[in-house]
């Protein structure tokens, strides 16, 4: 028998305000196991998107049904079910920095668990194996380098043996080792974990070698979707411009501006 | 054109007292979910004792050398007036009065508001804006519960302990200027101080203007703290608005509160 779908996204608008719609329309389905990109411009409603599925936001329009359930349909204790069975890798990490890195990753089974000292011990240092930091166990969140306290951070996101991982820029600012591990560490948690992973992000050369599928957006709307070969092949001016990284195309290098010889007051001249 | 603007600044003044009001009934319903939710800091109340040392026990220094001074200076300004109608003897009950209905609860109010409520403002709002409050979100833990709930019940409960040791301080400064520095006989600056301080009236209302002031100053910093704009300005802005509100909120209540209870009837 074919499995639902983890993600579920039908039709979905979402604004702020009636008059500027974030997103318009979007149609995506994630299916169990695989790693997806959600990729486009800063601004075009990519981590919007991920805030429907993560239940933050409740679409004005349409549905998200994720890990079975609609999330708008949700009580505050229905979405925090649902949240036990997610992970989530924000853009810098996020780690609470009046703790260890071990109470870090130790904090989401402290708060959910009661387990046993020694057991929650092996666990932390489990997941801190995983991600290669067992030995910086105990320094603080200041002692730790950017591409470090991204690992930490995913160690600690996959402390519940989540179904869904959610990534929101992964890549931003890391060194190209430190980039690479995460690469890495993105595919092989997924598959030895057996989750799902989502990652929205702009570095989309990066992400093209680690995702399975693509959804890439402009506006707020899904302008393009399919495997990375597709999307690199894509004859869409504006995916063609992104993924090459052209300045010039659908998108201006110009912000919209008055005329500039006004601007200059050449004008009277 | 002069109706027009004085119209745009009737529209403006209604704009700015709307948001305030809008904002204050926020910050009531956020104290409502606070209390509701206060469940994890009662239950794992370790929690709590660590927000109790970082909001009272590291503020001891400041309120115990300013219970000292302020002590001191009432010793000396009390004796100065006292001893011209005769009554330098009373100089105990002056200090003890002075400080544990007015100056202990206010002063000590004042200075935990810019010790600690401040800390408390810009921890929550840094918390904030670095996306430790989401992350904690994301992992099915509530924020206000987790993060919070502890701060609060820290805070309301560090306020009247600081108060009394102010208060204490200041006594034992009124004692070493008036006695020790000045002569005050020592069983008359006792004695009185005993006779004339009523536990009820004087120390019990005293307790009671702490105990508001330690709510009012930590609701105000944790709300400044969560409801921050997450970003360095933002933050900058919430602790100065924490100082700010807190000290005036401070001296209106301690007026309304003073109003209440000496004039209730109770003899004073």
């Amino acid at each position: 028998m074919q499995q639902s779908p983890i993600v579920e996204i039908q039709n979905v608008s979402f604004g702020y305000d009636a008059a500027h719609p974030v997103l318009r329309d979007i149609d995506l389905s994630i299916e169990r196991g695989a790693v997806v990109g959600i990729m486009g411009q800063s601004g075009c409603g990519k981590t919007t998107l991920l805030r429907v599925i993560m239940g933050a936001a409740a679409p004005t329009r349409g549905a998200a049904r994720v890990l079975g359930a609609v999330t708008s349909a949700l009580d505050r204790d229905g979405l925090y079910a649902m949240r036990r069975k997610m992970g989530m890798l924000f853009q810098f990490g996020a780690l609470f920095t009046d703790m260890s890195v071990y109470e870090n990753v130790a904090f989401p089974l402290r708060e959910h668990a009661a387990l046993p000292a020694e057991l929650l011990n092996d666990l932390v240092m489990m997941k801190l194996q995983a991600v290669g930091l067992r030995g910086a166990a105990h320094l603080m969140p200041a002692e730790l380098s950017g591409g470090m306290a991204r690992r930490v951070a995913l160690a600690r996101s996959i402390a519940l043996d989540p179904e869904l991982i959610l990534y929101d820029e992964p890549f931003t600012g890391l060194d190209p080792i430190s980039f690479g591990v995460i690469v890495r560490l993105i595919r092989e948690l997924n598959d030895l974990l057996g989750a799902t992973s989502i990652i929205v992000t702009h570095d989309v050369q990066e992400a093209l070698g680690v995702v399975d599928y693509v959804y890439f957006m402009a506006a707020g709307r899904v302008i393009a979707k399919g495997t990375p070969d597709e999307i690199r092949d894509s004859r869409e001016p504006f995916v063609n411009q992104f993924v090459n990284g052209k300045s010039e195309g659908p998108v201006p290098f110009h912000y919209p501006a008055p005329d500039y010889a006004a601007d200059l007051e050449l004008a009277a001249l | 054109m002069r109706a027009a603007d004085v119209r745009g600044q009737l529209e403006r003044l209604g704009g700015a007292v709307t948001s305030q009001v809008w904002r204050l009934g926020f910050a009531s319903r956020f104290l409502l979910y606070l209390v509701l939710h206060s469940g994890t800091a009662l239950r794992r109340f370790r929690l709590t004792v660590a927000e109790i040392y970082f909001a009272g026990v590291l503020s001891l220094v400041i309120i115990l050398v300013s219970g000292l001074f302020v002590g001191m200076v009432l010793g000396l300004q009390g004796y100065e007036t006292l001893q011209r109608f005769g009554a330098s003897e009373s100089l105990g009950v002056l200090v003890a009065l002075s400080l544990v209905r007015e100056l202990g609860p206010v002063v000590a109010g004042l200075l935990f508001a810019s010790r600690a409520g401040s800390a408390i403002t810009a921890e929550i709002g840094l918390m904030k804006a670095t996306e430790q409050l989401s992350a904690m979100e994301m992992m099915a833990v509530d924020p206000v519960a987790r993060v919070v709930a502890p701060r609060f019940w820290g805070g309301v409960l560090s306020m009247p302990l600081l108060a009394a040791l102010f208060s204490a301080m200041g006594i034992f400064g009124g004692y070493l200027v008036g006695v020790q520095l000045i002569g005050v006989d020592p069983g008359a600056f006792w004695s009185q101080m005993q006779a004339s301080v009523d536990v009820r009236n004087d120390i019990l209302n005293g307790v009671y203007k702490s105990i508001v002031f330690g709510i009012a100053v930590t609701w105000i910093a944790v709300f400044e703290g969560y409801d921050a704009v997450p970003t360095a300005e933002g933050v900058s802005r919430a602790t100065t608005r924490t100082v700010v509100t807190s000290s005036l909120a401070i001296l209106a209540l301690d007026f309304v509160l003073t109003a209440l209870m000496f004039t209730g009837g109770n003899g004073q």
